[in-house]
């Protein structure tokens, strides 16, 4: 099988990514300025809802009823969409999708064709498979286009060019547009209307993603800010839709959850700007060619986890990326992937599905297990224990290692009180390493600790001996 | 009533006077106070690093040692997390299990606990107690009703300092960025103590402050609401 | 060998999960707002809001203009002065137009927005996404007060469009700009 391109070939573990991003101050301040600012923007607009938890748990039972009949839902998907004009194509991988969207494209002879951003494309590395192809794929959001224009990675799944502050954005767009522009962010906006206008009037075929798929009556939901998705979905006469099979709702009443949810949750708006909805093909209005192309590439086998599966609940708000510390200090792309921050690191060693991947095995591991992820989460997603639930996984598959056996010679001991007893007296010794009642240097793995932190000098008594003598 | 101490392997080891503090603030409270010397390690560090089967039998050595108490506080918000979140998941039916916070606001009905503590503190609430549990802002109505004690309050105070059990080591240069942040906010208060009710988030930033020589002072919660006039916290790190 | 949809069934029916209790809709379906609520949400999106009670003299405004309208809006909004255009229109038309006229198919009252599903005085998708200005005609009695309620009225097979203020973006430093590709100014009615 193909290696699944939700991981960025080469790409370090997460460790040896995050030092790199780490030392880049410029970007370390450019996160926080974006993350403080979404983070208490989030608050406010779900602050303001006193049904808040109901919905999360209403969010939570839907995406969990679709996740136990999906076949049905997918087949009901399949015959609505199919009654209403649309073509309805299959992928099990990246590299089977990319083909029909390329052949699709093919078809329809066009050498361009218009982007909305879409996540499903991005895991699937669509943009390279068509250009490979011959077709050239331009992306429409903003986010989206500045991070294709920089030539960079995307580091956040809502705002890909996150990382970017607008001084470098107006960089980018001076050299790549060959315009002069401020960096006002209105101009930098106006900047990228004028570049895209033509290339929406003028485009035959465009490419989008789905936020939801209703399976009762077929309809796809789009949401967005800017107007690019209406322009997409309304002006060329062919779409194609690239989504994952997890993306549906049972009924149209469902949305009525997420549509709350969504919103407040990833941009901190009662509502987003646009939203649009559409089923197969309608007659006079929009594209009167529709694909829909459903992609595998690694959720059935998330879906045999019972621990891991919840991760295909994700409506894709980046609520938990905005709120995770470690996010906020490394940045999206220490992750390797289209999918980073806390949902990443949950979601793409489960899509790789290989926990002898080592770049993918230590994505479990990035996180203080602080609890923030869940706390926002809109449908629930308990993301502290499904990584704990990987971290047991990726120790499984390394096998015996230094660390697996420092780990079970420590759970003998904590077994027995008396051998634990034993080692806090020798462990006691240690005091003498200490300056002055505290320890600055310790040899490793102690000195990752110790590079930043001294440690406290062991008492000359532990509790448990204080208890024996005085009360024992 | 009768409580069992459950100290937790760290501050077992580590720091006693947590513990003892433990013992003479609830004594004083008039709870008889036990410590089953059978007790050892909740396996948190276990299972969060990805050891889950090692984590089992000490969670059954949990539920054995404490099983026939009515209510076991830990000063600490994760081991208690820890065994109340984590246990059942494992097997365990464990007794119930209290964060030092919550046992004395919910359980004893107390926030006053009649203690003098003449310093400038800033609590971090620790982000098990603050999530796994939701002690919420117990731990600051307890500080609120101490006597002489100036609360100053800590800017972004829910960020996680970074530890994390063994992310502090296998992620250790960002655990450490998340540390100064958490640094330069306890330092912009100016306090003299720095209060936490975990030890192991305390260790952590504790150091980081001992390592820039700050001066300022970690101290368990349990330290200070221990603390009186007749018997006054005396510094120990 | 299996076909990808076949394949693709045959590993969901493998992950044999479990069946779930039915969803549990503790939330609030109905919502109290009305009028007051939507007007002051349309503005919180820096969309402009006037109540009226009389159309075309509210469409004063857009004297000398030349307007998109569909050709079923009411006739009495076809007010003189301003140069109408009518379907059939080209893209580049639109595109040149100074604005779009249209009605609405239901508005929210929560979260301040319109709706249209392309039925009397709408027109297709097009109208309202390429002129630079939309002005909208709401009616009182369109105003549902929840998300819920607003779904509960619409045909979800219909071209649909839910728009809450002008077009704008959060891209650069997590920061709302009104104004990308969708039109940069809306302007509400709401008719009493
Ligand atoms: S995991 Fe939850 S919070 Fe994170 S992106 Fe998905 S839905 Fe949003």
């Amino acid at each position: 099988m193909a290696r699944n391109p939700v991981t960025w070939l080469g790409s370090p573990t997460f460790p040896k990514a995050a030092h790199e991003a780490l030392a880049d101050t410029q970007l370390r301040q450019n996160l926080r300025k974006a993350t403080g600012t979404i983070r208490g923007r989030r608050a406010a607009a779900v602050g303001e809802m006193t049904d808040w938890e109901q919905l999360r748990v209403a969010g939570e039972q839907i995406k969990d009823d679709v996740l136990s009949r999906l076949d049905t839902l997918l087949l009901q998907l399949e015959e609505s969409v199919t009654a209403r004009g649309g073509v309805v194509h299959w992928a099990r991988d990246a590299e089977e999708a990319n083909k029909i969207v390329l052949d699709l494209c093919r078809a329809e002879n066009a050498r361009e064709v218009v982007k909305v951003k879409s996540m499903a494309t991005a895991e699937i590395g669509l943009n390279e498979a068509l250009e490979a192809g011959g077709v050239h794929a331009i992306e429409t959001d903003l986010a989206e286009l500045i991070v294709q224009l920089g030539d960079d990675r995307p580091s956040h799944i809502l705002v890909p060019a996150i990382h970017r502050n607008r001084s470098e954005i107006r960089e980018i767009f001076q050299r790549r547009m060959g315009v002069e522009v401020s960096d006002e962010p209105a101009d930098l906006a106006e900047a990228a209307r004028v570049y895209l206008r033509e290339k929406f009037l003028t485009a035959k075929v465009a490419i989008s993603g789905a936020n939801f798929a209703v399976a009762d009556s077929g309809s796809i939901v789009v949401l967005e800010s800017e107007g690019n998705g209406r322009m997409c979905l309304t002006l060329p006469e062919t779409l194609i839709t690239v989504m994952g099979i997890e993306k549906l709702v049972p009924t149209w009443q469902d949305l009525e959850v997420f549509l709350q949810l969504l919103p407040r949750s990833s941009t901190a708006e009662r509502m987003n700007p646009y939203t649009s909805v559409w089923t197969g093909v309608t007659p006079g209005d929009g594209p009167q060619r529709f694909h829909l192309v459903l992609i595998d590439n690694g959720r059935t086998a998330t879906l045999e986890d019972s621990v891991g599966r919840q991760a295909l609940r994700c409506i894709r708000c980046s609520a938990c990326l905005n709120v995770c510390p470690v996010y906020e200090r490394t940045g999206g792309q220490s992750y390797g992937s289209v999918y980073p921050g806390p949902i990443g690191a949950i979601l793409t060693p489960q899509l790789v599905g290989d926990m002898h991947d080592p770049q993918a095995a230590s994505l479990p591991f990035a996180s203080s297990l602080c609890g923030a992820c869940f706390e926002v989460c809109p449908v629930r997603i308990d993301i502290p224990s499904v990584l704990t639930h990987l971290r047991a996984e990726a120790v499984e598959a390394k096998g015996r290692t230094a660390e697996s056996v420092a780990m079970a010679a420590a759970a003998w001991v904590f077994r027995e009180a008396s051998r634990y007893e034993k080692a806090q007296k020798a462990g006691s010794l240690a005091r003498f390493l200490a300056r002055d009642g505290r320890i600055t240097s310790l040899p490793w793995p102690g000195s990752k600790w110790t590079a930043s932190r001294d440690v406290p000098a062991p008492p000359s008594e532990s509790f448990r001996a204080w208890w024996r003598k005085n009360r024992g | 009533m009768r409580v069992a101490l459950f100290a937790t392997c760290l501050t077992d080891t580590f720091f006693p006077e947590t513990a003892r503090a433990v013992v003479r603030l609830l004594e004083r409270l008039g709870c008889s106070v036990e410590f089953p010397l059978d007790q050892t390690c909740c396996g948190q560090m276990h299972f969060n690093t990805g050891y889950r089967e090692h984590s089992k039998p000490l969670a059954r050595k949990y539920t054995d040692v404490f099983g026939d108490y009515d209510h076991v506080v830990a000063p600490s918000g994760s081991c208690a997390g820890m065994v109340r979140e984590v246990h059942p998941t494992l097997g365990e039916s464990p007794p119930r299990t209290f964060e030092l916070a919550e046992f004395l606001v919910d359980v004893l009905g107390v926030t006053d606990v009649g203690a003098w503590f003449p310093h400038r503190v800033t609590y971090h609430p620790t982000c098990h107690s603050l999530r796994m549990l939701g002690v919420g802002d117990k731990p600051l109505a307890l500080l609120r009703a101490v006597k002489a004690l100036d609360l100053v309050e800590l800017p972004d105070s829910t960020h996680c300092c970074g530890f994390g059990g063994t992310f502090a080591v296998k992620n250790a240069e960002t655990s450490t960025a998340m540390l100064a942040d958490k640094m330069t906010s306890v330092l912009s208060t100016g306090a003299e103590v720095l209060s936490a009710g975990d030890n192991s988030c305390l260790m952590h930033i504790g150091g980081g402050l001992s390592r820039l020589r700050t001066g300022v002072r970690p101290v368990h919660l349990a330290e200070i609401l221990a603390s009186t006039e007749e018997d006054p916290w005396l510094a120990t790190r | 060998m299996a076909s990808a949809k076949e394949e693709i069934l045959a590993r969901i029916r493998n992950a044999k999960v479990p069946p779930v209790a039915p969803t549990v809709r503790g939330y609030d379906r109905e919502g109290t707002g009305g009028v007051e609520l939507f007007a002051e949400r349309v503005a919180d999106y820096r969309a402009i809001v006037h109540v009226v009670t009389d159309v075309p003299e509210a469409l004063e405004r857009l004297k000398g203009k030349r307007i998109v309208a569909p050709h079923d809006v009411p006739a009495e909004w076809l007010v003189d002065g301003v140069t109408w255009l009518h379907e059939p229109l080209t893209i580049e038309e639109l595109d040149q137009s100074d604005g779009v006229l249209t009605g609405c198919a239901v508005a929210i009252a929560d979260t301040g927005t319109i709706v249209l599903d392309g039925s009397e005085g709408q027109g297709r998708r097009a109208l309202t996404l390429l002129p630079d200005y939309h002005l909208c005609v709401v009616r009182v009695d369109q105003i549902a007060a929840s998300v819920p309620e607003a779904l509960q009225r619409l045909e979800p097979t219909r071209p649909l469009t839910f728009i809450s203020g002008p077009s704008a973006t959060s891209d650069i430093e997590l920061n709302r700009v009104e104004g990308v590709h969708g039109p940069r100014t809306l302007e509400v009615l709401i008719v009493g």
